[in-house]
C-alpha cells in the first residue's frame, strides 16, 4: 500500500483538509449528547422552556455545520481517490508498454487486465474510504473517552476498560478470520476454474467418460468451501454478540456506579444519559473501524498486485536512445553463435550462425517447435540472445534505440490482429503520417485493394476489436498491408499466409518481391512459399540443419527434402 | 414468487436451522429493544442527590446482565444457523448445476456462452447465498426491530412516537432522491469503465504487436485521453454517491433533535402526556435504533432483488432437460470395429437440412478419411458416431449393434478422440497425458509422447513432464497443445480412433509422422480422420468426399484422382498454384 503512495503526492492539500473536515464533523457529533444532557439538566430540571428551544436550535445548527463539513470531506475524498486512480492507471499502462515479451508471458494478459481495472478500482475505493473513515472512527472513540473523562473521571475508567476489551475482541476475531477469507477466495477461484474447464473440454470429458471424476473434483472443492465458510462464519459471528456484551455490561456498570454518584450528588442524571450515549458511540465506531480494517486488508491485496507489476523490470531495455549509424556494406542481418533459452529448460536455439544480405528474400522453414518464431523474436529484440550476437546493418541490435530498430521493420505476426478504429487508423500503425496513396499501394501489394475499395466507406470503414468484422483471409491481408505501409527496409512475415488460398498467396508474393530496397524474411510451413527464395534456412529442433537455395537443400538436406515431399508431388519439387 | 419458493425448497434439508434462526432473531431483537427501557427505568430511579433507589437499580442491572447474556447467545446462534443454511445451499446448488451441465445434451453447452454459465455457477449462486443470509439477518431482524420499536415507543408515549414515525421516512426519501441523481452518473461511469477495459484488453492483450510497431507511446496517449474522461465522470459519480451517507445522517440527526426537544417540552408541560427523563433517554435511543433498520432494509431490498434474479438464472439451467438415461442399455465387449451408417438423417436446425440419407459401411481396420469444403458436415459425422448429437432418423451400428442401444459411456470409451480445439486441463503435462488412463506408467506415457513427437519440446519446458500447464495453456503453442492431445489419445490405446482436424496446427511433416505412428498403433483398428490438408491423407483406405452433407465421392486417392471429379478439383486447388 505504502509503495503506491507516490500517486498521492499531488493531493497533499486534499489529504489534509478532507480528514480534518471529517474530524470537525465528528467533534460536532460529540457535542450532541452534551447538549441533550444540558437540555435535561438545565432545561427540564430548571423548568426553562426557552433554554430547551434554544438548545434545539443549537442541535439543528450542529447538524447543518456537520453536514457541510462532511460534504467538503466527501468531495476531497472523491477528488483524491479518482485523481490518484487515474494517475495509477496511466502509469501502469505506460509501464506495461515498457515490458518485454518475457515479462508479458510471465505475468499473463488476463492477470494484467484485472490488475489494470478491478485492482486499481479497489485501491481507489480504499483511498476514499480511508480519508472518510479512518480518522473519524478512532477520533469518535477517543473523543467519547475524553468526554467521559470530563463528565466523571472515575466512571470513565469503565470506558477505557470496555474500549480495550472491544479492541482486543476485534483484533482476535479479525486476525483469526482473515486467513479463512483468503482461503474462501482461492476456493471460489478454483471452482470457477473447474467450471470453465468442464465447459470448454466437455466433448473430451464425455469422450473419455470422465464426468464423474469432474463432479467429484467439484464436490470436493464445494464441500471444502462450505466447511470453510461455516467455520469462518462461526468465528466472525462472535464479533457482534461479544462487543454487545461488553458495551452493555459497561452500561450496566455505568448505571450502577453512576447511580451511586447521583446519590452522592456529584453527578446529575442527565450526565448518566450522556455517558450511556457515549458508550453506544464507542460501540458503533469500533464496528465501523473493524469493517474498515477488513476492507483495507482486501484493498492492500490489490495494492500488492499492482505493485508487483510496477516492480517487474523489463529484461530487454533500451541501452541508448541516440540513433545508430548503420554500416552500408555489412549484411542486413547477421547471427553469430547465437544460443537462446526461455527459462531453465534445454536450449531453444543452439549455435545459430547465418547472414542475410541486403535486399534479398530469405525463407525460414522447419517443423512445429523447431524454433522459427524464437529466431524472429531475437531479430527485433523481443528477447535478447542468451549468448552470441545479433547484428542489423553491422551494428549489434542492443545498440539501437527501439524506435529505430522496430520502426524500420514491417512485421506481420502469426495471429492476425487488427485494432478497433478504421482501416486507415490501422494502416497508420507502421507510419503515423502515411498518405492515402501509400496506404493504397500497400493494400495493392497485399491483395487487399479489391475488397477494401468495394467497402462503402473505403479506408474509413470501421474495424471492430480484433478485426472480427473481416474474414480470416481479409484480416490476414490487412495485417500484411499494415506492415508494408511506408515501405520499410526490412519486412518479416511469420507464417502469415495460412488463411490465404494458393492463388492469392502467389499473387501477393509476386507483388511483394517487386518491392525495391527491401529485405524480406518469410517464415512458413509451406515449402511452395519459399521455393524461389535467395536463401532458405532449415531449422530442426533448435539447430540450423541447412542453409542454401531450394535446389541445393533438396539435394543435401534430408530434413528439407522430407518436408517438401510431405507436401508436394515429386514432379513439382523438381521445378 | 416462484423463484423464491424454489430457492426455499433448496433450504428444506436445513429447515431445522431455518426455524431456529427465526426464533433466535425474535428473541434477540425483542430483548435488544427491552434494554433501553431498563436503562431508562434505571435513570428514573436516580433523581438527584440522596434520591437514588439502589435496590431497584441493582435489580435492573441484574436484569440487564441476564438480557445481555441471552441476546449474545441468540445473536450468535442466529448468525451460525444462517451461515450453515447459506453455505450448504450454495454448495448443493453448485453441485447440482455442475452435474446438470454434464448431463444435458452437448448442444446445450455448444449454444450457451461459457462465460455466462460459469458466472451462474460462481456469482449467481453466491448472490443467492448472500440473499438468504441477508433475508434472515437483516430483513427479518429489521422488520422485527421496527415493529418492536414501534410497540415500545407507543407504549411509552404516543405523541412522541408519532413524531419519530413521521420523520424517519424522510431519510429514506432523501436516500431515494440521491439515488436517482447518482444513477445517471453511475451509468456513464460504467460505460466509460467498460470502454477503458476493452481498450486495455485490446492493447495489453496484443502488446507484442504493439511493440512490433513501436506503438507504445501512441497507445499511452490514447489511453490517457480516455482515462481523463473517466476521471471527470468518475469524480461526479463518486461524489454523488458519497452524498447519501452524510445526508441521511443529517436527517437522522434532525429526528434525534426533534425527539429530544419535543420530548423535553413534553416532560416540562405535563399537558402533552406524562414523560419522565428516563423515558426520554429511552426514546432517544429508540429514535436512533428505529432509523437504522430502514436504511438497512432499503440496502437489503436491492440485494434480494439481485438474489432473485440470480436464482432465476440458476433454475433456468437446472430445469433444462437431460440426455435420456441409458443405465439399462447394453455393454459392448470385444469390439472388432465394423461401423455402419444406415440412412442417417441429421440437421442442427430444422430449416437447414444437413445430412440426408447417408449410408456407409466401414470394415474393421480400415482408415477412413473425410474431406470436403468447410461446413460440409465432416465434424457432424463425428458428433453422430460419438453420440454427442443423436441422429434424427436412420441408425449407426457398431459390429451390427445400434449405437443407441449401447450406454453412451461405453460407446465413447471405444474411441480415442483428438479434436481441432486442443483442450487440456489445468495441471501438469503428466496429469494431462494420463487423463484417459490414470493407471498408465510413466514409461508408457513417455513412450506415447515420443510417438506423438511431443517428447522433445516437453523436455525443453522448465520442469519437463511436471511443468504445469497454465490456465488457457498460454505457455504452449497451438501446435504443441495439439501434440499433447494426440499423445493423450495414444496413452489411452483405444480400439478405434477419431482425428477431427486434429493436426491442423501442426506442420505437414510432423502430421505425417504422427499419423504413421497412429497407424502402427492402430494396426487392425478402425480410424476416422477429418482433414483439410489433402497431402496427408493420400494413403487412407477410403476417402469420403463430402459436400453439403452428402458423400459425393468415395474411394482411394488414386481412384478418386482418375475420376477427375470433385476430389480432383479439391486436390488441385491445394496444389496446382505452387510455383518454382
Amino acid at each position: 500500500m505504502f509503495k503506491l503512495r507516490r500517486f498521492l503526492r499531488d493531493y497533499k492539500l486534499q489529504l489534509i483538509v478532507g480528514p480534518l473536515c471529517k474530524l470537525f464533523e465528528a467533534i460536532l457529533e460529540l457535542f450532541v449528547p452534551l447538549v441533550m444532557a444540558a437540555v435535561i439538566d438545565n432545561g427540564i430540571l430548571g423548568n426553562d422552556l426557552g433554554y430547551i428551544l434554544g438548545m434545539g436550535g443549537v442541535l439543528v445548527l450542529l447538524g447543518v455545520v456537520g453536514l457541510s463539513s462532511a460534504l467538503v470531506c466527501q468531495y476531497m475524498a472523491s477528488y483524491t481517490s479518482q485523481g490518484a486512480g487515474t494517475k495509477m492507471r496511466d502509469a501502469l499502462f505506460e509501464h506495461i508498454g515498457t515490458l518485454s515479451h518475457r515479462e508479458l508471458d510471465e505475468l499473463g494478459t488476463p492477470s494484467l487486465i484485472t490488475r489494470m481495472t478491478s485492482d486499481i478500482n479497489a485501491v481507489q475505493a480504499n483511498i476514499a474510504m480511508t480519508m472518510r473513515l479512518l480518522l473519524r472512527a478512532p477520533f469518535l472513540i477517543i473523543g467519547a473517552l475524553v468526554m467521559a473523562c470530563f463528565i466523571d473521571l472515575k466512571i470513565s475508567l469503565i470506558f477505557f476498560g470496555a474500549s480495550a476489551v472491544i479492541g482486543v475482541i476485534l483484533y482476535l476475531v479479525m486476525s483469526r478470520s482473515l486467513p479463512f477469507y483468503k482461503k474462501v477466495q482461492s476456493l471460489v477461484d478454483r471452482i470457477s476454474l473447474l467450471s470453465r474447464e468442464n465447459l470448454e473440454g466437455n466433448r473430451v470429458i464425455r469422450a473419455f467418460s470422465k464426468q464423474s471424476a469432474q463432479q467429484e473434483a467439484l464436490d470436493r472443492e464445494g464441500e471444502s468451501l462450505a466447511k470453510t465458510s461455516i467455520r469462518v462464519g462461526r468465528l466472525s459471528a462472535l464479533l457482534n454478540p461479544a462487543t454487545y456484551v461488553v458495551t452493555y455490561s459497561a452500561i450496566a456498570l455505568i448505571l450502577y456506579f453512576g447511580g451511586k454518584q447521583v446519590n452522592g450528588g456529584s453527578l446529575l442524571s442527565g450526565d448518566v444519559v450522556a455517558l450511556t450515549s457515549y458508550m453506544m458511540q464507542i460501540l458503533l465506531a469500533m464496528i465501523v473501524f473493524a469493517n474498515l480494517v477488513v476492507l483495507l486488508s482486501r484493498g492492500s491485496a490489490s495494492a500488492v498486485r499492482i505493485n508487483e507489476v510496477f516492480e517487474v523490470k523489463p529484461s530487454v531495455t533500451e541501452l541508448s536512445s541516440t540513433p545508430v549509424i548503420p554500416d552500408k556494406n555489412a549484411p542486413k542481418i547477421e547471427f553469430s553463435d547465437v544460443n537462446f533459452t526461455y527459462g531453465d529448460g534445454d536450449n531453444e536455439l543452439e549455435n545459430i550462425s547465418f547472414t542475410i544480405e541486403k535486399n534479398t528474400f530469405t525463407g525460414i522453414i522447419g517443423t512445429t517447435g523447431s524454433g522459427k518464431s524464437t529466431l524472429l523474436n531475437l531479430i527485433l529484440r523481443y528477447y535478447d540472445a542468451t549468448s552470441g550476437r545479433v547484428t542489423i546493418d553491422g551494428r549489434d541490435v542492443r545498440d539501437y534505440p527501439f524506435s529505430q530498430l522496430r520502426g524500420n521493420a514491417g512485421v506481420v505476426p502469426q495471429r492476425s490482429v487488427l485494432f478497433s478504429g478504421t482501416i486507415r487508423s490501422n494502416m497508420m500503425w507502421q507510419k503515423p503520417d502515411a498518405t492515402d496513396e501509400e496506404i493504397w499501394r500497400a493494400l495493392g501489394i497485399a491483395q487487399a485493394k479489391g475488397f477494401v475499395s468495394e467497402l462503402p466507406r473505403g479506408l474509413d470503414s470501421p474495424v471492430a476489436q480484433g478485426g472480427t468484422n473481416f474474414s480470416g483471409g481479409q484480416r490476414q491481408r490487412l495485417c500484411i498491408a499494415r506492415a508494408l505501409v511506408g515501405q520499410p527496409e526490412l519486412i518479416i512475415l511469420d507464417d502469415s499466409f495460412s488463411a490465404l488460398d494458393f492463388a492469392t498467396e502467389k499473387a501477393l508474393r509476386t507483388e511483394l518481391l517487386k518491392m525495391k530496397d527491401t529485405t524480406i524474411i518469410i517464415v512458413t510451413q509451406r515449402c511452395s512459399t519459399i521455393m524461389s527464395a535467395d536463401k532458405i534456412l532449415v531449422l530442426e529442433d533448435g539447430r540450423l540443419e541447412g542453409v542454401g537455395t531450394h535446389g541445393e537443400l533438396f539435394e543435401n538436406c534430408s530434413a528439407y527434402r522430407e518436408i517438401c515431399l510431405s507436401q508436394l508431388k515429386s514432379s513439382e519439387v523438381q521445378k | 414468487m416462484k423463484t423464491t419458493l424454489k430457492i426455499l425448497r433448496y433450504t428444506r434439508p436445513h429447515s431445522l436451522y431455518f426455524l431456529l434462526a427465526i426464533v433466535c432473531a425474535v428473541i434477540s431483537v425483542s430483548l435488544t429493544l427491552y434494554i433501553p427501557v431498563l436503562v431508562g427505568d434505571a435513570i428514573d430511579f436516580m433523581l438527584g442527590k440522596g434520591q437514588v433507589d439502589f435496590r431497584k437499580i441493582t435489580d435492573i442491572t441484574v436484569k440487564i446482565a441476564i438480557s445481555i447474556a441471552l441476546i449474545a447467545l441468540f445473536q450468535w446462534l442466529m448468525a451460525h444457523c444462517t451461515n450453515v443454511i447459506s453455505a450448504r445451499t450454495v454448495r448443493d446448488m453448485r453441485s447440482d448445476i455442475f452435474r446438470k451441465l454434464n448431463s444435458v445434451p452437448l448442444s446445450y453447452i455448444d449454444t450457451h456462452p461459457h462465460g455466462d454459465l460459469i458466472s451462474r455457477i460462481t456469482n449467481d449462486v453466491e448472490a443467492v447465498g448472500d440473499g438468504l443470509t441477508q433475508v434472515i439477518t437483516q430483513l427479518f431482524a429489521g422488520i422485527v426491530t421496527i415493529v418492536g420499536t414501534l410497540i415500545f415507543m407507543l407504549s411509552i408515549n404516543v405523541k412522541i412516537a408519532l413524531v419519530v414515525v413521521v420523520l424517519t421516512p424522510l431519510s429514506i426519501l432523501v436516500a431515494a432522491i440521491i439515488g436517482k441523481m447518482c444513477a445517471k452518473s453511475f451509468r456513464e461511469q460504467q460505460e466509460l469503465q467498460g470502454e477503458i477495459s476493452s481498450y486495455v484488453e485490446e492493447i495489453v492483450g496484443n502488446q507484442k504487436t504493439v511493440k512490433a510497431f513501436a506503438f507504445e507511446s501512441r497507445s499511452a496517449e490514447e489511453f490517457g485521453r480516455k482515462n481523463k474522461k473517466l476521471f471527470k465522470v468518475g469524480l461526479r459519480a463518486q461524489f454523488a454517491g458519497a452524498l447519501a451517507n452524510p445526508c441521511t445522517r443529517f436527517v437522522n440527526n434532525m429526528v434525534y433533535a426533534a425527539t429530544g426537544i419535543i420530548g423535553a417540552v413534553t416532560v416540562l408541560n405535563a399537558f402533552m402526556g406524562v414523560l419522565t427523563i428516563g423515558q426520554l433517554s429511552c426514546f432517544l435511543t429508540y429514535a436512533n435504533q428505529y432509523t437504522k433498520p430502514f436504511n438497512e432494509i432499503t440496502g437489503v431490498l436491492t440485494q434480494i432483488q439481485t438474489a432473485l434474479a440470480a436464482g432465476g438464472r440458476i433454475f433456468e439451467v437446472l430445469e433444462s432437460s437431460n440426455e435420456p438415461s441409458d443405465a439399462d442399455k447394453k455393454r459392448l465387449e470385444n469390439v472388432k470395429g465394423n461401423i455402419e451408417f444406415r440412412n442417417v438423417r441429421f440437421s442442427y436446425t430444422p430449416d437447414k437440412p444437413l445430412i440426408e440419407d447417408f449410408s456407409l459401411s466401414v470394415r474393421s481396420g480400415q482408415q477412413v478419411a473425410i474431406v470436403g469444403p468447410t461446413g460440409c458436415g465432416k465434424t457432424t459425422l463425428i458428433n453422430l458416431i460419438m453420440r454427442f448429437y443423436e441422429v434424427q432418423s436412420g441408425e449407426i451400428l457398431i459390429d451390427g449393434v445400434n449405437t443407441r442401444g449401447i450406454r453412451r459411456k461405453d460407446l465413447r470409451r471405444l474411441f480415442g478422440m483428438v479434436l481441432q480445439e486442443s483442450w487440456l486441463m489445468h495441471g501438469t503435462i503428466m496429469e494431462n497425458l494420463r487423463y484417459g488412463s490414470p493407471d498408465a506408467s510413466d514409461e508408457d506415457v513417455i513412450a506415447a509422447a515420443k510417438l506423438a513427437y511431443a517428447h522433445s519440446f516437453i523436455r525443453k519446458m522448465p520442469h519437463g513432464y511436471d511443468t504445469v500447464i497454465t490456465e488457457g495453456g498460454t505457455n504452449l503453442s497451438a501446435g504443441q497443445k495439439q501434440l499433447l492431445c494426440i499423445a493423450r489419445a495414444m496413452v489411452l490405446d483405444p480400439p478405434m480412433l477419431i482425428l477431427d482436424e486434429a493436426t491442423s496446427s501442426i506442420d505437414t511433416l510432423t502430421e505425417i509422422r504422427v499419423q504413421k505412428a497412429f497407424r502402427k498403433l492402430m494396426q487392425g483398428r478402425t480410424s476416422f480422420i477429418v482433414a483439410h490438408r489433402l497431402s496427408t491423407i493420400r494413403e487412407s483406405d477410403i476417402i469420403l468426399v463430402m459436400n453439403k452433407g452428402n458423400i459425393v465421392e468415395q474411394g482411394s486417392h488414386e481412384e478418386l484422382l482418375s475420376k477427375k471429379g470433385f476430389y480432383y478439383e479439391l486436390y488441385n486447388s491445394q496444389f496446382s498454384s505452387s510455383d518454382g
